[in-house]
């Protein structure tokens, strides 16, 4: 049988019982609106469904039940014990006639004229007083005795039992024995946290159990595991719907979109059986949907473009959905135009998203780029998309559930989008740490790698393998490229800063993880284990930290806290601000910009910072002086200076950074970087002017702040390049002073 | 394990004479209306929840469930535990949730004539009024009636959480070390 047919019967036996009850209890209470609207619409649906699956008499006999209930609904007629009795009494022939649909598939041969003519009688105001229907007992039905039964006299109570005695004996046997039961979700819901609890209960005695040796409690301790698992995938069964259910809905939308389009596109659909937890079904479906629609407008050229670049006319939309890794893989792509990587590149630069001569950035991380928020390339926007708003959103709610977003595309051959989800959110894969003497999860979604650095590396002179500062944030060189890296006791103020000098571990443990397409570094005292633990809600107090996903119960029975991975890096800044790219790289661009065309760069160093370097097109001269040359004006310090005075600033009060006092008491001379814009100069007194080279080195962008456009490697050391114009604005307060200054100096 | 002993709610509670569950913070009593409270359970071990607001103390686990820990001193502005001495649960309900309110000792459940209650002094100024809906005058003793919603808003009291941040800090770590009865 049609598996459309099956679900009818389903829903609609479903709904006759409840009919039952709800006509019953409306006959108690004929006023209830709500109660009258509910049967209405049960009646309606069915009548709705028949007519749509081709059962026309049925559809004849519940269109004259509708009509009596519209009736009612309307107040022209009221319920009496004759309409209620009618109305349970087509309830009835309903039912037979399902059972003989749920048989032959046909809705019957039996013969309703006379219910649907009583049916009608009863609509009729003033039935109640026009005896001539009073006794509806006689509905002379053609069909065989056994199936009259249900005489429309009966008492409502009598109705239910006499009828459903009546019925054939078929019918009870396919219906009665439905095989799928409808539960709440709620239920579904309170069956996880159980099974949840389950879990924790059996991983509690299976330590309990690991201690002794009664080989007793051991045996029974292990059938408790192998059962609590066997409940834990059957219930996380229970909330699995296939993708199926979201994309059917594809069809339509792509056939319109063709349509809307003027394109030609045929959709094919992989995996549909691919399981989901339901909750996270609900959550990717705006983002699928809207990637989808990307694909149709942007992705999939129209039919002449195609033939031209000798393609097929149609176009390929594919979606595939398949298990890898514990997670759900969903990929959408299409055969059209690919993604135009300069265009994006132009874009993301007109955008003020790139520098103008950003360092060579890869493919791959240039199509990831549309991800950002207000980007859009397409050339026209279009009623379907194109605002730039949308690629952003798709990211962040996929991020949300734990999910990655991933974009590959070949010019002329089509685009992917790869959308990685996890398949349910109530129990996942964690990594356990410790710091301070607590233990916390981190989601294993986020974790890309663990580092261990021990006592050599560690402490080795060059600093080479080891941790270290940029501009006073600590990084990691892993693999050439610099981490950013995060104390997470200092993130979460469990240790005193002179408790972690006192107590600096001889190993530094370090998990790499991935937020928000950025990586960093956590540093962390001890990393213990995975284990599979049970999600739980935080209260509505704690949420607003921002530090933490959620709680677990431990094997112990001690609660831990889940790490908001992405909410940590927020924190501690590491990840751009949707707001901050644009201003933030523009600084880069002035300065790579410069770096690109001198390549040159002065190297000095200042105080404990390590090394800041000083684009050479920005170096007007380098001069010492005695440290006696320093003259005070207002609050401002200067000196004199071929003629002129010329402002001095000290890098460390622009910066923030330590710089070291004490030895530069001790010195008699100032090493000064004279800057000259225009015909204004300023001088920068620096600890020491290290060297000039003539180096391209990429910049990583990842590490800034007041002053400091970004970081690069020369020779073999981070370094960091010093913003110069923000600097000089910043320690002179409009440099029109210093016009004024050369002025009455000069 | 956990209940010394267990509550159950009380649906018909007269307004002329009320029932009280009481405790002892710092010598003065207290009182929650018997229907707020769910249970009444000894020292569990605390997680602490680093970030937190000061009142916080951490999450116990209530067989299963996660529930929030509130200090009471700290909450009401009073003093420190003294080393080593652990507090009591009254694990209260809240249109929160469940919350655990952490106090020195528990007392009996007491009945109090309404004619006995009293608002406030006019003296008693700052956060800590708001969580004090009155007193009741008993025999011996003062029994102040705590509004736990008030109690449990600790998100919202910024004003105490700066009060008191800057020697919870310094106390924090030893405090934490003396909480936890270390497994490792």
């Amino acid at each position: 049988m049609d598996e459309i047919v099956k679900d009818f019967l389903i829903e609609s036996n479903e709904n006759l019982d409840r009919l039952d009850q709800e006509l019953v209890k409306l006959e108690s209470d004929p006023s209830s609106a709500e109660l009258l609207a509910s049967v209405f619409r049960t009646i309606h649906t069915i009548k709705g469904s028949c007519g749509f699956l081709g059962f026309g008499r049925l559809e004849k006999l519940t269109h004259a039940g509708e009509s009596l209930l519209a009736r009612l609904r309307d107040g022209e007629i009221r319920l009496n014990a004759d309409v209620a009795s009618g109305l349970l009494a087509m309830v009835d022939s309903v039912r037979r006639m399902l059972g003989s649909i749920q048989v032959s598939g046909l809705d019957g041969e039996e013969n309703y004229d006379s219910l649907i003519e009583l049916l009608s009688q009863l609509s009729r105001p003033g039935h109640e007083k026009a005896e001539a229907v009073a006794p509806p007992s006689e509905p002379q039905l053609a069909g065989p005795p056994s199936q009259a039964a249900p005489a429309l006299a009966l008492t409502e109570t009598g109705v239910s039992e006499e009828s459903r005695a009546a019925t054939p004996s078929h019918e009870s046997h396919a219906i009665d024995a439905p095989e799928t039961v409808r539960v709440g979700v709620t239920l579904l819901d309170r069956l996880m946290i159980l099974v949840g609890e389950l879990a924790l209960a059996r991983n509690q005695l299976l330590q309990f159990s690991n201690r002794t040796q009664d080989a007793g409690l051991q045996a029974v301790s292990q059938r408790v595991n192998l059962i609590a698992s066997e409940l834990q995938e059957e219930v996380m069964k229970t909330r699995m719907q296939p993708i199926a259910n979201l994309w059917n809905k594809f069809p339509r939308t792509v056939r319109d979109l063709a349509l809307n389009c003027g394109k030609d596109v045929r959709l094919e659909m992989e995996g549909q059986d691919t399981e989901l937890d339901r909750t996270i079904i609900e959550a990717i479906k705006d983002p699928l949907t809207h990637l989808v629609r990307n694909a149709m407008d942007h992705g999939i050229e129209d039919a002449e473009t195609r033939q031209r670049a000798d393609k097929n006319a149609t176009g390929v939309l594919r979606l595939r959905a398949f298990h890898e890794g514990g997670q759900v893989n969903i990929e959408i792509s299409d055969d059209g135009a690919g993604l135009n990587s300069e265009r994006i590149r132009q874009r993301a630069v007109a955008r003020g998203l790139l520098p103008a001569q950003a360092p060579v950035i890869s493919e791959r991380d240039i199509f990831n780029l549309i991800f950002l928020p207000g980007f859009s390339t397409a050339e026209k926007v279009t009623k379907v998309s194109g605002r730039g708003v949308g690629m952003d959103v798709v990211k962040t709610n996929v991020e949300k559930i734990g999910g990655t977003v991933d974009i590959q595309s070949t010019p002329g051959r089509g685009t992917t989008v790869r959308v990685k989800i996890p398949l349910t959110l109530a129990i996942i894969p964690a990594l356990i740490v410790t710091c301070g003497g607590e233990r916390f999860a981190i989601p294993q979604v986020s974790l890309l790698e663990l580092v261990r650095l021990d006592d050599a590396e560690n402490r080795t002179e060059s600093r080479r393998k080891g941790i270290e500062l940029v501009h006073g944030a600590p990084v990691y060189r892993l693999r050439g490229r610099l981490l950013p890296l995060m104390y997470l006791d200092r993130e979460l103020g469990i240790r005193s800063a002179a408790d972690r000098e006192s107590n600096a571990p001889a190993t530094i443990n370090i998990v790499v993880l991935q937020a928000e397409n950025h990586q960093f570094g956590l540093i962390v005292d001890e990393i213990t284990d995975t284990e599979e633990i049970v999600v739980k809600p935080l209260g509505k107090q704690l949420q607003a930290i921002g530090a933490y996903s959620g709680a677990t119960i431990m094997g112990d029975g001690r609660v831990a806290l889940i790490l908001d991975v992405s909410g940590l890096a927020q924190k501690a800044k590491l990840i751009w601000k949707a707001h901050e790219p644009a201003h933030h790289d523009a600084q880069i661009k002035t300065q790579a910009g410069s770096l690109q065309q001198e390549h040159g760069m002065l190297l000095v160093e200042n105080g404990l910072e390590g090394r800041l370097a000083i684009p050479l097109s920005m170096v007007a001269r380098l001069e010492e002086f005695p440290k006696t040359v320093i003259e005070r004006t207002g609050n401002l310090e200067v000196m004199q200076y071929r003629g002129q005075i010329i402002p001095l600033v000290r890098l460390s009060g622009i910066i923030p950074c330590s710089s070291d006092a004490e030895a530069l008491a001790h010195t008699q001379s100032i090493q000064v970087v004279i800057y000259a814009e225009g015909k204004r100069s300023v001088g920068l007194i620096v600890d020491r002017i290290v060297d000039i080279v003539e180096e391209r080195a990429p910049i990583e962008p990842l590490i800034s702040g007041a002053g400091i456009a970004g970081s690069f490697v020369i020779q073999h050391q981070v370094t960091e390049l010093l913003d110069i114009p923000t600097i000089m604005r910043a320690a002179v307060p409009g440099l029109m002073n210093v016009v004024e200054l050369e002025a009455t100096g000069g | 394990m956990w209940s010394s002993w267990k509550l159950l709610e009380d649906k018909s509670e007269p307004m002329a004479s009320q029932q009280f569950c009481t405790f002892t913070l710092q010598d003065d009593c207290f009182g929650v209306r018997v229907p707020q409270v769910q249970e009444v359970i000894r020292y569990q071990p605390i997680t602490p929840v680093p970030l937190a607001p000061v009142a916080v103390r951490g999450m116990i686990n209530l067989r299963g469930q996660i529930v929030l820990a509130i200090d009471l001193r700290r909450r009401l502005l009073l003093g420190n535990r003294a080393d080593g001495e652990l507090p009591m649960n009254v694990i209260v309900r809240t249109r929160n949730g469940a919350v655990s309110l952490l106090v020195d000792e528990i007392g009996e459940v007491i009945e109090v004539e309404e004619s006995s209650f009293e608002a406030p002094p006019e003296t008693l100024r700052g956060p800590v009024r708001s969580m004090i809906f009155g007193v009741y005058k008993l025999e011996r003793k003062l029994l102040h009636v705590l509004d736990i919603e008030k109690v449990c808003q600790v998100s919202e009291d910024a004003e105490i959480d700066s009060a008191l941040r800057p020697d919870w800090q310094a106390a924090n770590s030893a405090e934490a070390l003396a909480d936890l009865p270390m497994e490792i």
